[in-house]
């Protein structure tokens, strides 16, 4: 990667082009707006050439690293390779308006229809909205239903929401969007939810239960038959936080474990990119007592992300009811071989099998000596940047201080693995023998360590 | 029965070299600790495995089903224009196949296009400071009226136009119901202003095309302590007023309309733009500049402080992602089409609407609805049975007139549409 310091406005000279629009066919209407509904701010876009256009883009993807550049061992991210078919045949519905009558677009319907079938089929769901555009909306929209579902019944007291203090940050905050009230339960010494801190929590002015299964621990909780029962007893619901479905992808199904609502990301288990951030698509799936709600909450402006949809559908079918079977184990499998190649140079607070990720607490020999503090997850995330890798999920969940959350996925080789492995362990022994080099690092790529603090304190977000 | 898929690098020995090292004796052994009960047993109901090649060819099938329609409708979706270069670039595995940037060392790409993204919908917008990016518009304006709870005391009523489109209405009357905002839906917004509003969101056009004149808004919607937001189409901030000069704190919108295909409605991209003193109220992700150890310029995610990942339940909003290959579209769109090519967008269309507006009026098969100043978006009151307009519309490989709540019909032009299309409508119409 090489350093490019341009923005497009730097590239602007007054005018420069960079459009190609038909002349006018159709006779000039005089001015169709009076002059005080027109806008006299000058329009500072960058005029530029279709060549600079290009260049300057190009120039900017050269610092990106991505899924077809590297590994990215990103615990709850699921960073797995994005088939290239589904790019090519999400290409042929662009030109549909999202209003058209339903008549006039039977090859959408049934896209629509057979994800519906799919999804319910590989999570023991009934059905699915395919409104959210993200995980997290998909949380809102989930919560939303379970409100529905109270309300209908006449039961207006549940207002609490509980949620594992291992959770992803998202849980909390969607249900307070929601308008709901977020009670946390602790996990236990084993990094599962401690069972019996839960049953005090549970009563009449529960909603839900927010869980993620394996959790972000990557432990499956394996006493989920038992928090269904006490939960459903109390009178609420169990929401399945789908970002962790890859493990139990072909393998386990939440409508079995108990869950009621639950989320899929397809920009995670079902191979769609996640494109520096998103479109990323979340739908909802309900147990069949949930079913008259599904249509009820309009959480975004049409079809949800349609093109998103289409791409996890290429993926479905390349799969197939053969191969849906193996992701899930495979993804498991090299997570725990990870784990087991590094855990005597990392520490690991928790040592059974894990699922498709887990979670390291730091070095084992930070190389603390003297005067030079030792090296810091956030300094080992750093240095792996130099080798060609991504970083894992850092800091996250908040259980350790340490954390360092890896997860392969099932698309990475065996010689992917191995590969990182080896400079995981080369890091820890450069921890070892001198810090200082982690605490630098990184040292080949584009930028070093950004000052974030003067970022925050004088925010300049928009070119002048 | 398929083969392996191509998916999976794993060979037969590469699995056992894996177990032996992990020290279980079969794959599923790695599922000891999940019940039994939990597994599932039973064969999947999906289809069998297909190549690619039969994958390509069920989608083409799939395509063709679907009517081909020259979209002559708007309400929140509009067909302009998308260069070539765009797609090519927004394509780059690089940009496409990157994880959120949080490693800014190696997302500098993502993270300046963002910066870019950010400076252009506040320089459309007239406003301060603008966002990565929302899931649309609609969303994006449930979140401005979550932003104007927030930035009041103790007020819960947030008072919404009765004319901003119906799909627009419908994402903030969820986000209301749930968030206990008291949602007041009216046509003469100001008389609804009290000591409880927080907010007031109005269009810059309506779901009629009639471009608003907001002259007084801001200094009323202030006078009682309240925020001014504007849902506009930013595609038509090259021409019309801005937000900024009629005074809006906020401004919201669909970036749809700035070179992303119809995609029967997604993914669009959200905007959201405020004036400074807003910022921290801001939900989503934010880009700022600052420099490394080497004074070289670089962009970073800040003020994460807001966000769910470090706030949970007291964060501005639950988003965590955006559509950032979206605001990467239309980023390039802005960049291909400079102030002159955007203001030709709006000319073309508008040239193209008030061609069409008068001769479908001329035909005397319609009546003047909504008066009011237009650009590339107007109704009319049919005088024709309007299913059956509608049926000899599509047949002809038009989707046009769409019904509105109150019945009248909708058209919309833009640049892609030529006058023979447009004098083909009208002749077909004149025939009915």
């Amino acid at each position: 990667m090489k350093y490019y310091d341009k923005l497009i406005f730097e590239l602007s000279k007054s005018g420069r082009t960079g459009y190609s629009l038909p002349e006018s066919s159709c006779p000039a209407c005089g001015e169709a707006l009076p002059a005080a509904l027109c806008r006299s701010l000058p329009l500072d876009l960058p005029e530029v050439s279709e060549p600079d256009v290009v260049r300057h883009y190009t120039n900017l993807s050269q610092m990106n690293f991505g899924v077809d550049t590297g590994f990215y061992p990103l615990g709850s991210c699921t960073m797995k390779y994005n088939p290239k078919i589904n790019e090519e045949v999400t290409a042929a519905f662009g030109g549909i308006h999202p209003l058209q009558p339903e008549a006039t677009v039977p090859g959408v319907t049934e896209i629509y229809r057979e994800m519906d079938r799919s999804l319910a089929a590989i999570t023991g769901m009934a059905h699915f909205t395919f409104l959210p555009c993200a995980g997290a909306h998909g949380e809102l929209t989930g919560l939303m239903l379970v409100r529905e579902y109270h309300n209908a019944r006449g039961d207006f007291a549940r207002t609490k929401v509980i949620v594992p203090d291992s959770a992803h940050g998202t849980n909390p905050a969607s249900a307070a969007v929601c308008g709901l009230e977020v009670v946390v339960v602790k996990s236990d010494a084993r990094g599962l939810i401690d069972v019996e801190a839960l049953k005090p929590l549970l009563g009449d002015d529960v909603a839900a239960i927010m869980m993620t299964n394996p959790n972000t621990l990557g432990l499956f909780e394996r006493e989920v038959r038992e928090i269904a029962s006490l939960v459903h007893a109390c009178g609420g619901l169990l929401y399945y936080d789908g970002a962790n479905m890859n493990p139990l992808l072909g393998v386990v199904r939440p409508g079995d474990m108990g869950f009621d609502v639950m989320h899929l990301n397809l920009h995670k288990t079902f191979s769609t990119p996640h494109g520096g951030g998103g479109p990323g698509s979340g739908p909802v799936g309900v147990a069949e007592r949930l079913v008259p709600f599904l249509q009820r909450p309009q959480v975004s402006g049409f079809h949800g992300n349609f093109g998103v949809i289409v791409r996890a559908y290429a993926y479905i079918l390349m799969l197939g009811r053969e191969n849906v079977r193996m992701a899930g184990k495979l993804a498991t499998l090299g997570a725990n071989y990870i784990k087991e190649s590094l855990k005597d140079v990392y520490k690991l607070p928790i040592g059974s099998v894990c699922k498709h990720e887990f979670v390291f607490d730091g070095l084992v020999n930070d190389g603390a000596h003297d005067d030079v503090p030792g090296a810091t997850t956030l300094d080992v995330a750093k240095r792996l940047l130099d080798f060609g890798f991504h970083a894992p999920t850092i800091y996250f969940p908040l259980l350790f201080h340490q954390a360092i959350m890896i997860e392969p996925t099932e698309t990475e080789s065996l010689e992917t693995l191995d590969a990182f492995i080896d400079v995981m362990r080369r890091i820890a022994e450069e921890a070892a023998r001198d810090p200082m080099i982690l605490h630098e690092a990184p040292h080949n790529t584009p930028i070093g360590r950004p000052d974030e603090t003067a970022a925050a304190r004088q925010p300049i977000l928009c070119y002048h | 029965m398929m083969g392996k898929s191509a998916y999976f690098p794993h060979t037969d020995e590469d699995i056992r070299v894996m177990l032996d090292r992990i020290g279980v004796a079969s794959l599923d052994d790695l599922y000891a600790d999940v019940p039994q009960e939990c597994l599932y047993r039973g064969e999947y109901d999906l289809p069998a495995a297909m190549s690619e090649q039969e994958v390509r060819d069920h989608f083409a099938a799939l395509a063709a089903r679907n009517l081909p329609l020259k979209v002559f409708v708007g309400q929140g979706a509009y067909d302009h224009y998308t260069p070539s270069v765009i797609s090519y670039l927004t394509s780059r595995s690089e940009f496409l196949t990157a994880y959120t940037p949080y490693q800014c060392e190696i997302s500098q790409g993502t993270l300046r296009y963002i910066f870019e993204f950010q400076s252009m919908m506040c320089r459309l917008t007239g406003l301060d400071v603008a966002n990565a990016s929302m899931y649309d518009g609609p969303t994006a304006a449930a979140e401005a009226m979550r932003m104007c709870i927030a930035s009041t005391r103790k007020r819960d009523k947030v008072v919404v136009s009765a004319d901003l489109l119906p799909h627009v209405l419908s994402v903030l009357e969820t986000y209301a119901r749930y968030a206990g905002i008291r949602l007041v839906k009216a046509r003469d917004v100001l008389a609804e202003l009290d000591a409880q509003t927080a907010g007031v969101l109005v269009p810059g056009i309506d779901r009629y095309g009639i471009v608003r004149d907001l002259t007084g808004f801001a200094d009323a919607v202030h006078a009682a302590g309240a925020l001014l937001v504007e849902y506009c189409d930013p595609s038509t901030l090259a021409v019309v007023r801005t937000p900024a000069e009629w005074g809006a704190d906020i401004a919201v919108g669909d970036g749809q309309s700035l070179g992303i295909p119809l995609s029967y409605g997604g993914p669009y991209v959200g905007f959201i733009a405020c004036r400074e003193a807003y910022l921290r109220k801001m939900p989503g992700r934010l880009v700022g500049q600052t420099q490394d150890a080497e004074g070289r310029r670089c962009f970073v995610l800040t003020l994460q402080a807001r966000e769910q990942h470090i706030r949970r339940e007291k964060a501005t909003s639950n988003i965590c992602s955006n559509q950032s290959l979206m605001a990467l579209w239309v980023t390039v769109y802005l960049s291909l089409m400079g102030p002159e090519g955007l203001r030709k967008v709006n000319a073309l269309s508008s040239e193209g609407a008030h061609y069409l507006h008068d001769r479908l009026l001329a035909t005397g098969k319609f009546a003047p609805a909504v008066e009011g100043p237009f650009l590339k978006e107007f109704v009319l009151r049919p005088l024709v049975d309007v299913p059956t307009l509608q049926q000899r519309l599509q047949d002809a490989g038009f989707f046009a007139a769409l019904a509105t709540e109150e019945g009248y019909v909708t058209f919309c032009v833009t640049e892609k549409h030529t006058r023979a299309e447009l004098d083909a409508m009208v002749e077909l119409i004149q025939s009915m």
